[in-house]
């Protein structure tokens, strides 16, 4: 059989998922954690503690600043030692709370149990989001949108089916992969839920075919919750971006400026669905995450569950160490993550894995002339013209940028990946997108 | 017949081109759009180098501007010679500006500011500053990669190979601000131009609390306040842990510039200071002092913060 995939575009990047086979392993809380106060795409949460306030595990922190914005809460009981800059991968430090840790104290109302809970009839549609809300959920597959702004289904539109996203597209990464097979039952569960508040009876988990266990495991179970359906789909490197996963599964193209649900699709990643599960059923808000620790060197590539704001050199340490011929770390996967500058930032929602890369591949080549042999147009998933958008952002002709619709840019490094020149393509594309998206939004006040 | 077939040939392209030029002719009329000549002369005397120092859309939109109303119009690059040209063909007086130069707020060379990191991306500061905090521990200096530089109309900018940092070239900046808008991390500030160039300045804009600062780059400024103190003309004020010199202000006494205890405050273009060093073993001895006992001084300007502070956290 034929497995389906979206059609313009795409490429082939070997998978090299090291840590495919690893359990997930629950990672020691730390001595301090660093939660910054921005997780999510949006506004960045309010603080609401002080220094020297007395904190528990899943107690507010960071209050959601409007609609798209999130709760963040404590994820480990302590005291708040210092409101103010915490390490950051970018180098830049940002807003957060630092906390000490003092033993392990949760809040009251958070059930703790393992029990499987799969009476979603107990809440109603509005009871799920305003739940989802509280828990601060946002998409965990690594784009961080608050997810009650997705589950959110405006009256004039309708949802016709809800896309779980268990592609995993990017090489190395097995964090979804391992929660899909280890807490399959929760995720089952978890997308009746957003099924329940999105107003679907059809929900569709799409899985790469390089995870044949995740894809059984699921479909078995998928025969006791009416409407879910698992499909395989073909490997293509950005089927787990929004758009092309609904290109693949539904065939249906999302408009330039538009959203999945004007075509009638909710997507929501595997692991957020897992989220959305302990949200509702067992009133735990987003205070941990699993992190794939992976790369070629690296001594025990590794998934772990780690408290956000465990700081990442601590799950390193744990996969056996940062490797002597480290040539960079990345905080996400190979094609879309972003180099880090040091060891020292925390674990935050949106943080699906650390690469760490040895010294011979770390290095880019050294840009050659673009001999316009168009591969950066035939890899493009969106179908722009990455060649022709990175010259005009590079002459700063931000209009022209607009006019090729540099805004539908998703960041996902086709062109970077297939250019034989190793022209810095995307590098120019981010600054072209960042800034027309800033005139666009001047332009509405 | 063939003489036929021209003849009617010629007619018709006749015909065609006196349709076409009386057309023409009434389109010119009722359309003409009557241009002060004036904008014409005006634009010839201007450089031409569009390079919008004037805060026009180069230098024919400028023209057009000082047509309308000279007062407050000025252009750096011309100069005074070109604006009393100008004015002689429009009448009115120029007021012009203080003549300022370019300046480079920083002073992290490799030396100073040692690279943390490598980064391998598109050569361009804005691509940079977009992406992350940069080589280097400092996420507010120089970057190094020149957007300054490619903006400058008149090859007034150089990217120093020893130091990796910019430089202005002060004999060839015309104070346009092309540069200035150009630096993401805004570390280029149109100054002064006072005689022979001379210049006191803070060469660093990091923001970082001191510790931070310094550990990152040995000559940042950490906000210590000592140059604030120092000052007898209120020039200097200390805000987010750096210090800035209003250039309306400075009497250029230099005492700011010894006072400094990492040396981030630069002077520029002076004659060596024969008279002091004469003098000096003495007094010079006081800033080493000032060296040594750096961090010692600061307890009595962070009790000074936290008085100031508590009452507001309170």
């Amino acid at each position: 059989m034929k497995l389906s995939t979206f059609k313009i575009g795409g490429v082939h990047p070997s998978g090299s998922k090291l840590s495919a086979d690893q359990p997930i392993k629950v990672m020691p809380i730390p001595d301090t954690v660093y939660i910054p106060a921005a997780q999510h795409i949006g506004k960045p949460a309010d603080i609401i503690v002080q220094k020297g306030d007395k904190v528990k595990v899943g107690q507010l922190i960071a209050k959601s600043s409007g609609f798209v914005s999130a709760n963040i809460h404590s994820s480990v009981s302590g005291t708040v030692t210092a409101v103010g800059p915490v390490p950051d991968p970018s180098g830049i430090a940002k807003m957060g709370v630092t906390i000490k840790v003092e033993g392990d104290e949760w809040m009251e109302d958070i059930d703790r149990s393992e029990t499987l809970d799969t009476n979603v009839d107990r809440f109603s549609d509005k009871e799920i989001i305003d739940r989802v809300t509280a828990a601060g959920i946002v998409g965990m597959g690594g784009a961080t949108f608050p997810a009650h702004v997705k589950f959110t289904v405006p009256l004039e539109k309708k949802a016709e089916a809800l896309l779980i996203n268990g592609v995993e597209c990017e090489p190395y990464l097995t964090a979804d992969h391992r929660v899909m097979l280890e807490k399959s039952e929760q995720l089952m569960v978890g997308v009746k839920l957003i099924m329940k508040a999105v107003k679907t009876e059809k929900a569709f988990i799409g899985i790469e075919a390089n995870k044949p266990d995740a894809i059984e495991k699921l479909t078995e179970l998928s025969r006791k919750y009416a409407g879910i359906k698992v499909v395989p789909l073909a490997l293509k490197y950005p089927q787990g971006s929004e758009k092309h996963l609904i290109k693949a599964i539904m065939n249906k193209e999302v408009p330039s400026g538009k959203l999945p649900i004007d075509v009638g699709a909710v997507v929501s990643n595997a692991g957020t669905a897992v989220a959305v599960y302990e949200a509702v059923m067992k009133s735990k808000p987003l205070i941990e995450r699993v992190v794939t620790v992976t790369g070629n060197s690296v001594k025990n590539p590794s998934n772990f569950l780690a408290r956000i704001g465990t700081p990442v050199r601590l799950l390193i340490e744990a996969a056996g160490g940062l490797p002597e011929d480290t040539g960079k770390v990345i905080s996400g996967g190979p094609m879309m993550g972003k180099a880090a500058t040091n060891t020292d930032f925390p674990v935050a929602k949106g943080t699906s894995g650390v690469l760490i890369m040895p010294e011979e591949l770390a290095h880019r080549r050294e840009p050659e002339p673009c001999i316009r042999c168009g591969k950066c147009v035939d890899a493009c998933p969106m179908g722009l013209e990455p060649y022709l958008l990175s010259v005009y952002s590079r002459k700063k002709m931000w209009n022209e940028c607009e006019e090729h619709y540099i805004y539908d840019c998703i960041e996902c490094g086709c062109c970077v990946y297939s250019c034989p020149a190793a022209r810095p393509l995307l590098d120019y594309m981010r600054l072209g997108k960042s800034t027309v998206m800033g005139i666009i939004r001047s332009r509405k006040k | 017949m063939e003489d036929n077939v021209i003849a009617i040939s010629i007619a018709v392209l006749g015909g065609v081109a006196v349709l076409a030029a009386a057309i023409l002719y009434v389109v010119a009329k009722k359309f003409k759009v009557d241009e002060d000549p004036r904008i014409d002369e005006v634009n010839e005397l201007l450089p031409g180098a569009n390079c919008g120092g004037c805060g026009f859309a180069g230098c024919r939109n400028f023209a057009e501007g000082c047509v309308k109303s000279l007062e407050g119009k000025f252009c750096n690059v011309g100069g005074a010679d070109v604006m009393n040209k100008i004015a002689e063909i429009l009448g009115g007086t120029v007021t012009a500006p203080d003549p300022k130069v370019a300046v480079v707020r920083c002073a992290g060379s490799t030396a100073c500011r040692p690279k943390v990191n490598n980064f391998e991306g598109a050569k361009s500061c804005a691509v940079v500053a977009a992406t992350y905090a940069g080589e280097t521990g400092c996420a507010f200096g120089c970057i190094g990669l020149g957007d300054c530089v490619t903006a400058c109309e008149f090859g007034g900018v150089s990217i120093n190979p020893e130091t990796g940092l910019a430089q202005i070239n002060e004999s060839l900046c015309t104070a346009c601000g092309s540069c200035v808008k150009a630096c993401p991390k805004g570390i280029i500030e149109l100054r002064k131009k006072a005689a022979k160039f001379r210049k006191v300045y803070v060469s660093c804009v990091n923001k970082d609390k001191g510790a931070v600062a310094k550990k990152a780059c040995s000559s940042a400024c950490i906000g210590c306040g000592k140059c604030a103190k120092t000052c007898e003309f209120g020039a200097i004020t200390v805000e987010n842990n750096v210090a800035y010199i209003d250039y309306t202000k400075c009497k250029m006494c230099r005492k700011c510039v010894e006072a400094c205890p990492t040396g981030a405050i630069k002077e520029e273009n002076f004659p060596p200071r024969k008279l002091k060093e004469a003098a000096a073993p003495k007094e010079l001895g006081q800033p080493t002092n000032a060296d040594k006992v750096e961090v010692k001084p600061e307890p009595e300007k962070i009790v000074l913060e936290k008085k100031s502070d508590n009452p507001n956290a309170n």
